[in-house]
């Protein structure tokens, strides 16, 4: 520790802190613009000149590191002087507009220009004017005459995002802040370039021209759009979300949020939003009341208990549904008699159920994986399920050179520097990660004779020796390895990779509440397979999209055509489920509810709507618990969600610890790990291995409808990639058009290469209205020439 | 003898005639009021009256939607929303004033960056119901093309104090 003494003000701080991290600690503000917290050092607004005993001149604080004895003076004359004059200097070619600006009231620049600034300035000269530029549909810059080079935005592409899209052209007072070659910004973090500018040069295109920050209320949530529950800010102005911004927590999310998590918010009001309630009356719909709608679902359940049995009721809930509701779901169902019940709608294999002695997680918390040294990662496509924990491991590359082993299905940049990567099928997933564990074992001479049969391979001795060679390491698992087939067996796998090298095992986790699910023990009995599998007369369908977020659509509409009564809570009017539902329940958006979310590292965080719901649109415990008083259900006198969450963590025995972790996490299996080999399933004549990623802005209901986002070329239209040899082998050229065909459903695509789709596969993406007629993700497939 | 004086005093009527004598000199003092509304009292340019939303001489209206009259209305009398308009500037979609609740405190004048809200110095208007009182958008621009002249004379006026 050193002692240093900040305007008179003694404060210890410890080795390497730089004066102005010491004068925080000390709570002595030091102005400044180009200092951020997260980002590196530099120096280059010289806001933040302080006066240093027995230095000759001022000195940036942000740069300058403490040493003991240190005398530094924020607020004397010399110092005040020189932030007078930078600030003067700042001023020049700013324009000043800030009454039109959208950062006014919220801006670094005109709260320091209050303290700082002079009401004349010594420049008589013309303002430098730097062309506005268009740079997608989430950031604007056509203001750049706003910006004071800070380059904040530029080592945030650089550090955080992992892309340098924008950049400082030209030198001096010409040089400016511009995207390369006039692209877009298409990072998946670029919405916090918008936070990062400290002055309006950068702003949110969503949330241009709305409303004033003093105008708007906040409200403390969590985003329900991906694994780490990302903690959030909902800002709201007359009953409406205007926007989203992230809610500083360095355990979960740091100060950051993907661009999903941020503008998700704009689907929220939209004519698309589901008001009343709606029945199918002799095949025509008609707007209800709550009640004749919930008497009809009750009644419906009723008779086709009695009927047939309450075996034939199903009820399916998102994974980013909140505790609450999936308990109460589990809780209604089995007052009817059946635990049919399950939250995994995009998983194929089930054969672990029944032997987790846990819910799976990380294995770790969230803020340790950037300390880990080597990390093999196992199905993943990373940036785009995973945006800010990839953030976390480029942070690991950058700063201590983590060794990230990469074993999955295609070739997508993560922006981040590789150690390995290995592409290979998703059959072929199970014989790669085979490869590494018998290296492993060989290397700790362990004998493994199930594997014997497995090839070597360079690279598995490469990742072998990675994992083996540094003490903290992990091993972790993204949506591929646990939506495939032979998921239960990767598991396995994992786990004895696990052992062998005591790395930790993990998952980076599906959606936000699948550890809540788990945890509640919800599809222990039965799962979403078997209930679309074998057809049941009854579904009760809660906050997805069957067609658009089951891991098998063609499957899953089929049985839902089938059954005597569909009732589909949804928050969105739904037009495919005009054809197969028969009756839409309005649910409240995720601002408009309380609720919990689990997430991946097992954090519980509870949070409260923001606003009102839209229409008549209900919160989805509300719903559930009068649904259940109208069947008779006893035990639904619930009259608030912690009511219901402090019942479900009993019933689950669970217990959440001081600092929010719930207990019960554990990726262990209660049974040996069986190494044999499940034998490669068969494909049929002619066929291809489909690869199906879920594209980033259609992972649930709420960011499809996000209109900003389907902006992106995130979000363009999905195409059939194969790489070139599979082409020539089918005979098809690039750009033609085919027609993918898995079973009975068909979509028309265009034909893209892409050598990084493994040979004898096809990559087609899931979650799009387009591809919604397929079947399962990683099923055979068949394409035909038009 | 206090109580003597006032016996001869409110029988000789002295109060009255007091009071008469104020009465009596009023009578050929030089008058002040006027004869409303034939005839009207000089009046500030810095009158504040009724509010108006100015224009630019090419017909633009001035307001740019920055709300600061919104944030500073004390009585909150001023609702405004906004919008991007098709030319890309910054532009309100509503600008509404209450006048039952404005004080007529002249800070959304203040306030204004681009002097576009004021009052002017029109005092004689009236509303039949309360509805007539809520000034929209429309109406507000309306008056400041109707009173264009005397707000430019009155802001003429008030330049060099600036």
């Amino acid at each position: 520790m050193l002692e240093i003494e900040i305007n008179g003000k003694k404060a210890e701080v410890p080795e390497g802190s730089t004066i102005i991290e010491a004068a925080q600690l000390a709570g002595v503000y030091i102005p400044h613009f180009c200092y951020h917290r997260k980002l590196s050092i530099a120096a280059s607004c010289r806001m933040c000149l302080v006066e240093v005993e027995k230095a000759a001149k001022p000195l940036p604080a942000c740069a300058t590191p403490a040493t003991n004895g240190m005398r530094v003076f924020t607020h004397s004359a010399l110092a005040v002087k020189a932030q007078k004059s930078v600030m003067e200097f700042l001023l020049i070619n700013h324009p000043l507009d800030c009454p039109i600006c959208d950062q006014g009231g919220e801006c670094q620049l005109q709260d320091l220009a209050v303290g700082y600034g002079d009401t004349k300035s010594g420049f008589a000269e013309k303002k430098h004017v730097t062309e506005g530029k268009s740079a997608g549909p989430l950031v604007s810059m056509r203001e750049m005459s706003r910006c004071i080079h800070c380059t904040r935005c530029v080592r945030f592409g650089q550090e955080i995002a992992g892309v340098m899209e924008l950049g400082m052209a030209y030198r001096s007072t010409h040089s400016e802040i511009t995207t390369f070659l006039g692209r877009a910004i298409e990072s998946e973090l670029s919405g916090n370039l918008v936070d990062v500018c400290p002055v309006g040069a950068l702003t949110s295109r969503p949330f241009r021209y709305l409303a004033r920050s003093w105008e708007l209320v906040g409200h403390r949530s969590v985003s329900p759009h991906d694994s780490i529950g990302a903690n959030i800010t909902v800002q709201t102005k007359a009953g409406r979300v205007m926007r989203v911004l992230p809610r500083e927590n360095d355990e979960v999310n740091e100060c950051w949020l993907t661009d999903k998590d941020r503008f998700s918010y704009t689907a929220l009001h939209t004519e698309e939003r589901l008001t009343k309630p709606m029945l199918k009356q002799g095949g025509k719909w008609h707007e209800v009341s709550w009640n004749d709608a919930l008497d009809y679902v009750a009644h419906g359940l009723k008779d086709i208990a009695a009927n047939a049995g309450s075996d034939a009721l199903a009820a399916l809930a998102a994974p980013w549904a909140t505790v609450e509701e999936l308990y109460l779901l589990r809780k209604l169902m089995r007052g009817l008699g059946t635990d049919n019940v399950d939250y995994r709608l995009r998983r194929q294999d089930f054969s672990l159920d029944g032997k987790y002695v846990g819910a799976s997680w990380l294995g770790m918390k969230i803020a340790d994986v950037r300390h880990l040294d080597s990390i093999l990662i196992v199905g993943s496509f990373l940036r785009k399920d995973h945006p800010l924990l990839t953030q976390r491991l480029r942070h690991a590359v950058q700063k201590h050179h983590a060794e990230i082993n990469l074993i999955s299905v295609t070739d997508d940049d993560p922006k981040l520097d590789l150690y390995t990567r290995q592409n290979v099928s998703p059959a072929g997933l199970p014989l790669a990660l085979a490869a590494v564990v018998k290296e492993v074992a060989q290397i700790r001479g362990v004998a493994l004779p199930e594997l014997a049969f497995v090839p070597e391979s360079e690279i598995a001795k490469w990742i072998a020796a990675s994992l083996l060679r540094v003490k903290h390491k992990a091993i972790l698992f993204g949506h591929v390895a646990e939506q495939v087939g032979t998921a239960g067996f990767l598991h396995q796998l994992g786990l004895k990779l696990a052992e062998l090298t005591g790395a930790t095992f993990g998952f980076l986790g599906e959606a936000a509440n699948s550890v809540g699910g788990q945890l509640l023990g919800l599809g222990k009995e039965t799962n979403t397979r078997q209930m679309f599998a074998n057809p049941h007369q009854a579904y009760l369908l809660f906050g997805f999209e069957p067609e658009l977020d089951c891991a098998n659509p063609a499957e899953a509409l089929t049985a839902l055509k089938g059954a005597k009564m569909t009732a589909l809570f949804t928050p969105f009017k739904h037009a495919p489920a005009l054809e197969y539902a028969d009756a839409l329940l309005p649910l409240a958006a995720f601002t408009e509810t309380s609720g919990t979310y689990v997430n991946i590292e097992g954090r519980v965080q509870s949070f409260a709507g923001a606003l009102s719901p839209v229409g008549e649109a209900r919160p989805g415990w509300k719903i559930l618990r009068v649904l259940a008083n109208t069947l008779n259900v006893p035990g639904f006198a619930f009259t608030g969600s912690e009511e219901v969450l402090h019942e479900a963590w009993q019933e689950a025995g669970v217990s959440v610890d001081a600092e929010g972790f719930a207990s019960g996490l554990n990726n262990n299996l209660a049974v040996t790990p069986a190494l044999t080999l499940p034998p490669p399933e068969e494909m049929p004549e002619g066929a291809l291995e489909r690869i199906a990623d879920v594209p980033i802005y259609f992972t649930d209901p709420t960011v499809r409808r996000a209109a900003p986002l389907q902006e992106t070329s995130s979000a363009a239209l999905p195409d059939a990639r194969v790489c070139a040899a599979t082409l020539a082998r089918l005979g098809i050229s690039a750009g033609n058009t085919v027609i993918v065909r898995q079973g009975a459903g068909t979509a028309r695509l265009a034909v893209a290469v892409d050598e990084s789709v493994p040979e004898g596969c096809l990559r087609v993406a899931a979650g799009h209205p387009l591809t919604s007629a397929l079947g399962g993700m990683f099923d055979p497939v068949f394409v035909e020439r038009v | 003898m206090r109580a003597l004086k006032h016996f001869f005093r409110s029988f000789a009527l002295w109060e009255l005639l007091k009071g008469m004598a104020v009465t009596g000199r009023h009578f050929f003092v030089r008058k002040i009021t006027v004869r409303y509304p034939e005839e009207k009292t000089p009046m500030s340019f810095r009158f504040r009256g009724l509010h108006a939303l100015r224009r630019y001489p090419d017909g633009e209206e001035r307001c740019i939607a920055c709300k600061l009259c919104e944030a500073i209305c004390p009585a909150k009398a001023i609702t405004i929303e906004l919008a991007e308009r098709d030319d890309g500037s910054r532009r309100t979609t509503q600008y509404d004033i209450d006048l039952t609740k404005c004080i007529f405190c002249g800070f959304c004048e203040e306030a204004c960056p681009v002097e576009a809200i004021v009052e002017t110095r029109i005092h004689e208007y009236h509303g039949e119901s309360r509805s007539d009182l809520y000034y929209t958008k429309e109406k507000l621009l309306a008056n400041g093309d109707r009173y264009a002249a005397i707000i430019e004379a009155d802001k003429a006026l008030d330049a060099k104090y600036r």
